[in-house]
C-alpha cells in the first residue's frame, strides 16, 4: 500500500519519457497558461463538459429562435391538450409528441419545451452574473486586506465571519420578499433577477475573499514582490502588476465552480418562491410546480430536474478541468 | 484555554448582535428607503387606519433602529411589554415576541418544530459522515481503481442533484409506486415505528447529497496526507498499514471534514429548508419559509436569530475539538 510514492515515481518517469522521447522537436518555452490549456485539451471528461456548457449558452442566447422553430409561445395556453377532469396531459409520458418536445404543463397546457428553453436563460444569467459580483468584491476586498493587513484586514476578515455564518438562504429570502416590484426603471422579473444576481453574489464574496486574502498574504512576502518595492513601485503597480496575474489562476479555478452553486441556488430560491415569478419561467419554479403535480404526471417534474442536473454536472466537469489544468502540481 | 473560550464567546455575542441588527434593518430599513410601509406589510392593505397605528405601536416603528434592537435584547432576558391599539400583552422571557400573523408567542413555536428538525438532520448526519468519509478514504487508497472512478462519478452527478428534485423522485418512487415508506411525519414519542418510516426518504436525500460533498472532500484530503514526510517516517519505522491509516493518515483527515461538519449541521438545524420543504416536514426552516410568505417579522427574526446562534456555537464546538483531534492545534 505505497501508492502515494508510486503514483510520484510515475509521474516522474513519464515526465521525462516526454522530453526524451521526442529529440527531434526543438525545445520551445510556454506560458502556464499555453500549459494549461494542452493539459484541458487532453482531458476528454472536462471538454465533454466544456461542450455542454457552450450548447447551454447558445440555446440560452438564441431561446426565442429555438422556440419558434421547435416549440410554442412561452406563454401560450394549450387546454385542448389538457384531460378536463383531472388537470393533467393527454397521452403518455406527460404529453410529449412530436408537436410538444417535452410534453405540457399541468392544468394550463403550456409548452415545456419552450418554457425549459427560456428558463436557461434566468437560469445562466443570474449564476454567471452573480459569479461576476462575488468575484470582483472578493478579489478586491480580499487583495486589500491581505496586502495592506492591520485593521482594514481585521475589519474585512470579520466581515467575512459574519457573513459565513449567517443562514445565507433566509436572508435571501427575506431580502427578495421585502424588494418592491419596480426599481431603478427595471420592473416585475427584471427587479427580481437584479435582486437574486446581487444577492448571491454578496453572500458568494467571502468565499472568494478568503481564498484571495490567503494567497496575497503569502505573495506579498515573495522576492519578486519586495524587488519591485525596492526599485521603487507604487502601490497600485505592486497590487495590479505583481500581485493580481498571480492571483488570476486561483480565482478563474474558484469562478468556474461558482457558477453551478449559482445554478444550484437560483433554482433553490426559485423553488421557495423568492425567484423570478411566472410568466417568466425558471427550472425551480416548475419543480415547485411539480411538488402538488408529481403524481399524476411525473414527467413535469423529471424534465426540469434533468435540465438543472445537466447543466451543474456540465460546469462541474468543466470546472474540475480547469482546476487539475491550472493545478502546478498536476502530472497530466 | 480559559482566555481563549473567553474571548471566542465575546465574539459570539457581537455575532448575534450583529445577526439581530440586520435581519431587524431589513425588514424596517429596507422598506423605508425604497418607500413601503411595514405597519401596511403586516395587516395588508385593506385595513382600516385604527389598526395600522395600533400595529405600528405594538411593533414601535416609529422609534430609531436601536431604540428597537435594545428593546428586542432586553426582551430576550427579562420579558416585555407589548402595548397598542388599546390592549397590552405580556411576553416572559425568553421573549422573541408575538407572531403578528396568529398573535401566538414565537419562543413555543421554536421549540415546538425543533425535534422535527433535529430528528431529520442528526439522522441523515450519521448516515452521511459514515457513507461519505468511507466512501473517500476507500476512493483515496484505491486511487484510479474502477471502485474510485465509479465512486467519484457518482459523488460528482450526488453534488449536482438538488436536494428537491431527488426528494420528489424519490417520494415519487418509494411512496406512491411502491408504497415502501411512508410519506408523513410522525411524532417519536406517538410511534417510533412510523417515525422511523416517515424520516427514511428525507434522511437517505439529505445524506446522498452530503455523502457526496463528503465524500469528495474526503478523498481529496486523504490523498494529500499520504503524500506528507509523517506518513512516509511512519510506514519507514514499520508501522502496519491499518494504523499508519487509520491512526496517523484518518487523524489529519478529518480535520477538514470536522470543519465543513460543524458549519453544515449549524446551518442544516435553522436552514433545512428545502428538505422540508419537499417532504412537507413542519421543521423551523419550513416556519421560516412561510413566515417569510406572510412577512411575519417576529417569526423570522426568531428563526434567524436560532439558526445562526447553531451556526455559531457550532462553528465554536468544532474549534475546542480540533485541539483533541490534531496535536498540532493549539488554542492560545
Amino acid at each position: 500500500m505505497t501508492a502515494p510514492l508510486h503514483d510520484t515515481g510515475a509521474a516522474e518517469t513519464a515526465a521525462v519519457d516526454v522530453t526524451a522521447g521526442a529529440p527531434a522537436k526543438a525545445i520551445e518555452g510556454r506560458s502556464p497558461w499555453r500549459i494549461a490549456w494542452v493539459r484541458l485539451r487532453r482531458d476528454r471528461i472536462a471538454l465533454a463538459g466544456g461542450v455542454v456548457v457552450l450548447l447551454l449558452v447558445l440555446v440560452a442566447v438564441f431561446a426565442p429562435l429555438i422556440v419558434s422553430l421547435l416549440g410554442h409561445p412561452p406563454n401560450e395556453y394549450h387546454e385542448e391538450r389538457i384531460d378536463a377532469l383531472f388537470g393533467t396531459p393527454k397521452g403518455a409520458w406527460g404529453g410529449i409528441d412530436k408537436d410538444f418536445l417535452f410534453g405540457v404543463e399541468p392544468v394550463n397546457g403550456r409548452d415545456v419545451f419552450s418554457r425549459v428553453v427560456y428558463g436557461a436563460r434566468v437560469s445562466l444569467l443570474v449564476a454567471f452574473l452573480s459569479a461576476v459580483v462575488a468575484v470582483v468584491v472578493g478579489t478586491v476586498l480580499g487583495v486589500v486586506a491581505g496586502y495592506f493587513g492591520g485593521w482594514i484586514d481585521t475589519v474585512v476578515s470579520r466581515v467575512m465571519d459574519v457573513l459565513l455564518s449567517f443562514p445565507q438562504l433566509l436572508f435571501i429570502i427575506a431580502l427578495v420578499s421585502v424588494m418592491p416590484n419596480s426599481l431603478l426603471g427595471l420592473s416585475g422579473s427584471g427587479v427580481r433577477m437584479a435582486v437574486l444576481i446581487l444577492v448571491i453574489g454578496f453572500f458568494g464574496w467571502p468565499y472568494v475573499g478568503r481564498i484571495v486574502r490567503g494567497q496575497t498574504l503569502s505573495l506579498r512576502e515573495r522576492e519578486y514582490v519586495e524587488a519591485a518595492r525596492s526599485l521603487g513601485a507604487g502601490r497600485g503597480y505592486i497590487l495590479f502588476r505583481e500581485l493580481l496575474p498571480n492571483l488570476v489562476a486561483p480565482i478563474t479555478v474558484y469562478a468556474t465552480l461558482m457558477i453551478p452553486t449559482n445554478v444550484l441556488n437560483e433554482a433553490a430560491l426559485s423553488f421557495l418562491g423568492a425567484g423570478v415569478k411566472s410568466p417568466t419561467s425558471s427550472w425551480g419554479q416548475m419543480l415547485s410546480k411539480a411538488v402538488t403535480t408529481y403524481e399524476s404526471d411525473p414527467m413535469f417534474m423529471i424534465i426540469p430536474g434533468l435540465a438543472i442536473f445537466v447543466t451543474v454536472l456540465a460546469f462541474n466537469l468543466f470546472g474540475d478541468g480547469v482546476r487539475d489544468a491550472l493545478d502546478p502540481k498536476g502530472s497530466r | 484555554m480559559f482566555a481563549y473560550l473567553v474571548r471566542r464567546l465575546f465574539a459570539v455575542i457581537v455575532m448575534l448582535g450583529v445577526v439581530v441588527l440586520v435581519t431587524l434593518s431589513i425588514f424596517f430599513a429596507i422598506p423605508k428607503l425604497t418607500g413601503t410601509d411595514v405597519a401596511t406589510l403586516f395587516v395588508g392593505k385593506q385595513a382600516d387606519p385604527a389598526s395600522i397605528e395600533g400595529i405600528r405601536q405594538k411593533l414601535e416603528l416609529d422609534d430609531p433602529i436601536l431604540v428597537q434592537f435594545w428593546h428586542f435584547v432586553s426582551g430576550l432576558f427579562a420579558g416585555r411589554d407589548y402595548t397598542g391599539g388599546g390592549t397590552t400583552e405580556h411576553c416572559p422571557a425568553p421573549c422573541f415576541g408575538y407572531s403578528f400573523r396568529n398573535e401566538q408567542l414565537i419562543w413555543p413555536v421554536l421549540t415546538d418544530r425543533l425535534p422535527v428538525t433535529l430528528s431529520l438532520v442528526s439522522g441523515a448526519a450519521v448516515l452521511w459522515l459514515l457513507g461519505g468519509v468511507a466512501t473517500g478514504v476507500v476512493s483515496a487508497l484505491k486511487r484510479g481503481t474502477l471502485w474510485d472512478r465509479s465512486a467519484m462519478t457518482v459523488a460528482l452527478a450526488g453534488v449536482s442533484l438538488p436536494i428537491y428534485f431527488t426528494g420528489l423522485l424519490s417520494l415519487a418512487v418509494f411512496h406512491y409506486w411502491l408504497g415502501w415508506v411512508d410519506g408523513e411525519y410522525t411524532d417519536f414519542a406517538e410511534d417510533p415505528g412510523a417515525w422511523f418510516s416517515g424520516l427514511m426518504m428525507p434522511w437517505i436525500t439529505l445524506a446522498f447529497l452530503y455523502a457526496a460533498m463528503y465524500a469528495r472532500l474526503t478523498r481529496a484530503t486523504m490523498l494529500e496526507v499520504l503524500g506528507e514526510d509523517y506518513i512516509r517516517t511512519a510506514r519507514a519505522k514499520g508501522l502496519r498499514e491499518p494504523v499508519v491509516i487509520g491512526k496517523h493518515a484518518m487523524r489529519s483527515t478529518m480535520t477538514p471534514v470536522l470543519t465543513i461538519l460543524g458549519m453544515d449541521l449549524g446551518a442544516l438545524i435553522g436552514g433545512a429548508i428545502l428538505t422540508e420543504s419537499t417532504f412537507n416536514l413542519q421543521g423551523l426552516g419550513r416556519a421560516a419559509v412561510v413566515a417569510i410568505g406572510e412577512r411575519d417579522l417576529p417569526m423570522i427574526l426568531g428563526v434567524t436569530l436560532f439558526t445562526s446562534t447553531a451556526v455559531i456555537v457550532a462553528n465554536l464546538v468544532v474549534d475546542l475539538l480540533y485541539a483533541v483531534i490534531d496535536p498540532r492545534v493549539r488554542l492560545s
